[in-house]
């Protein structure tokens, strides 16, 4: 007899699917002597596999030409620098710097930047929708918006290398989140007012969780034009709002 | 001019400015060290290093803290912590002398024992970097160091669990369920503890609460825990929370502890609070966490290596007789420890530093999913460590926590490692696992592994016992 069929007489068969649904852990798995099942370590192995490879394969091109984006890249030059070396990922080359006052419109009141992060899972399945909704959003409230960019190899912090670079008074970051087993999907946006290089993570704000199954795109892009717009009454972001 | 720290070990002579670049350039490759620019420049420099650090004798290092004794409280606290009549006899051994004496055939925890007073974080740190990693393990399955709260974790051929029942949204029942899930497997002696999602009094003393209430409902010979920041959890249990063990992580320096949000007087004051108010029998009542990179994480690490570092978090550690303390390994990220081979390398390290600093020391075996490891690192690292002789593992349903978003070591490791390696869950524990039918002979039973066992109240689970 399994243990399923074991513990399978009636009351508790109700209790237990009840508990199983509600949570999102991998109670009630079973096992197979002191392992798990088959089925356990499979459904297991396919979401890490999934959450790797949000995390080490790129952004397709297909998502950063359809958003209409500029692409840069940090100062890090492969996908192991990127992991081993933050202080790369949150800097941007002299050369890179040129290409941006000669592309870019300079002094924007909201600077836009989309970086891979540790999920360009995220980036695919998210910016497609939420940076249109976000354009217009800041525009219908009298905003400038600079010209959108994509950074590979970003990290959170290259924002304020580019705002910096650009005057731009306000910097929103939509960068890929460390992507768990549940989903890999996850976005989140990080805005800071006054960029500038070395600026502290206490004064950025941040809205996280972005995905289909958490704050979708419509809700995720009213929230941060609504933070834009308080940022810039208040003059301030992250411990500086009120 | 000569250098104090020098080898020609390689042919080649190298020659070190100091005794924290010579304990920086003798570890193993890390990233964390790497991304400090403190570690070798190349595998040659390493040896050297290692070979330079080998004749350095215990004095020079207790001569020459990595941070002086005026700048740093966690300085302070080591060297005041030294037993000078201990120290005397030690101080013209060289590191090497150190390791050999810790691997010779005749050293057994006895002797090991008598010479802990003696040590400061450094020599403890100094001679990790002499070991290989089978070094390791051989020298910590001689030591054993227990502790003593509502039951007794380290004792000789037992393995102890933490139970880990996270939930995303801190809910009651999923948490229960998942208290439930982990006792049917037998886990859960070193300790019922919960990372709530929200850090404030009224949530711990909650969670402290349902624990608590728990526990007693099926008078389990554990005890609870919530890892909310120390003044957090001081101030539920002011408000009359049910705690067993008070949690703080710690950091190797002054700095990184005030980035923590903590001091050793405040620590001092816990500690005070803690026997006048935890409900555990005790005597030993705190639970600290640590892992190697978080100073340099916030930029507290005063150049030193993140080994050094880590070591001098359990030189703080001990002055409080802690219950456990528990190394997070793998948890920090890739630019820290980048892969499976570094992880393992760490965790090895960090027990076996524990245990000669003579505190009660387990391991949270685990990754992020940025990280380049995966469950078969982690399975390979707690075998190592079963081996060795770690108090205890951190366990989680399925190896997922989804509320902290990363993987570490099952419940169902927990059923194989005491299988494979013939260990127990701590006594006490085991008699109830053996009274409450889940673990027979020392065998897993049927119920082993149905969280229903304890879904029925107790009373009535005992009278379907009877009726059977």
């Amino acid at each position: 007899m399994t243990d399923a069929e074991s513990r399978a007489d009636g009351d508790d068969e109700t209790a237990l699917d009840r508990i199983l649904e509600a949570s999102p852990s991998r109670l009630g798995v079973g096992r197979s002597g002191r392992r798990p099942r088959t089925a356990s370590v499979l459904s297991f192995r396919a979401d890490h596999a999934r959450a790797r490879d949000a995390v080490l394969t790129r952004v397709s091109e297909e998502t950063i030409e359809r958003a209409g984006l500029h692409k840069i890249t940090s100062r890090v030059s492969d996908q192991d620098e990127y992991l081993a070396r933050p202080d790369l990922g949150r800097e941007i080359s002299d050369a890179t710097v040129t290409e941006l006052r000669e592309a870019c419109i300079h002094a924007p009141d909201v600077q836009l930047v989309v970086c891979d992060g540790l999920s360009s899972t995220a980036v695919d399945a998210n910016v497609g929708d939420l940076l249109p909704i976000l354009i217009d959003g800041l525009e219908e409230r009298g905003f400038t918006v600079g010209t959108p960019l994509f950074v590979e190899f970003g990290r959170v912090d290259v924002m304020d290398a580019i705002g910096e670079e650009l005057e731009a008074e306000i910097v929103v970051n939509l960068i890929g989140e460390r992507p768990g087993l549940n989903t890999a999907k996850s976005l989140s946006a990080y805005l800071v007012y006054g960029p500038e290089r070395g600026k502290p993570t206490a004064k950025k704000s941040v809205i996280s969780n972005i995905h289909p199954d958490g704050l979708p795109a419509i809700e995720a892009g009213a929230q941060i034009v609504e933070l834009v717009a308080t940022m810039h009454e208040q003059q301030g972001s992250g411990l500086d709002l009120e | 001019m000569t250098s104090d720290f020098e080898s020609t070990i390689t042919g080649t002579r190298y020659s070190f400015d100091s005794l924290t670049e010579v304990l920086a350039k003798a570890n193993e490759e890390k990233t964390g060290d790497e991304l400090a620019d403190i570690a070798a420049d190349s595998a040659a420099e390493r040896v050297a290093a290692k070979d330079a650090l080998s004749r350095v004798s215990l004095a020079t290092l207790r001569e020459n803290p990595v941070i002086p004794y005026d700048e740093d409280e966690v300085t302070r606290v080591i060297q005041d912590a030294v037993d000078e009549d201990v120290y005397g006899k030690l101080r013209e051994w060289t590191v090497s002398e150190l390791r050999e004496f810790l691997l010779a055939e005749e050293t057994t925890e006895r002797e090991i024992a008598e010479i802990r007073p003696g040590l400061t974080s450094e020599m403890v740190a100094a001679v990790a970097k002499l070991m290989s990693n089978l070094d390791l393990i051989q020298a910590t399955s001689k030591m054993t160091v227990t502790a003593r709260c509502n039951n007794t974790i380290g004792g000789e051929g037992t393995l102890s669990f933490r139970l880990q029942p996270n939930d995303p949204t801190d809910d009651i029942d999923n948490i229960r369920n998942s208290i439930r899930e982990g006792l049917s497997y037998g886990v859960g002696d070193a300790v019922i503890g919960i990372n709530p999602v929200e850090d404030n009094a009224e949530q711990t003393k909650r969670l402290l609460e349902i624990t608590k209430e728990f526990i007693e409902t099926w008078e389990i010979p554990t005890q609870n825990c919530v890892l909310s920041h120390i003044t957090t959890q001081m101030e539920a249990v002011e408000n009359g929370a049910p705690a067993d063990l008070l949690f703080q992580s710690l950091a190797g320096t002054e700095a990184g502890n005030e980035s923590f949000g903590i001091d050793v007087e405040l620590l001092d004051e816990a500690y005070a609070f803690g026997e006048d108010e935890c409900t555990a029998a005790g005597p030993n009542f705190m639970y600290f966490e640590t892992g190697q990179g978080s100073e340099l994480s916030s930029d507290a690490h005063a150049g030193v290596d993140q080994v050094t570092l880590e070591a001098r978090c359990y030189g703080l550690a001990k002055r409080y007789d802690p219950f456990i303390v528990n190394t997070v390994v793998g948890f920090i990220g890739p630019e820290y420890l980048y892969d499976g081979k570094q992880v393992i390398r760490a965790g090895l390290e960090d027990v076996f530093m524990g245990q000669l600093t003579g505190i009660s020391m387990g391991i949270d075996a685990c990754y992020t999913n940025h990280i380049q490891a995966d469950q078969n690192d982690i399975e390979n690292l707690a075998v190592l460590l079963t081996a060795a002789g770690s108090n205890y593992f951190i366990s989680v349903p399925m190896g997922d926590d989804t509320m902290l978003n990363y993987q570490s070591n099952s419940y169902h490791d927990a059923a194989a490692l005491w299988d494979i390696f013939d260990v127990h869950p701590a006594p006490e524990f085991e008699s109830w696992l053996e009274a409450m039918g889940i673990v027979e002979d020392g065998q897993l039973t049927e119920k082993a592994g149905d969280l229903t066992v304890f879904l029925d109240e107790p009373e009535e689970h005992l009278r379907q016992e009877g009726t059977q």
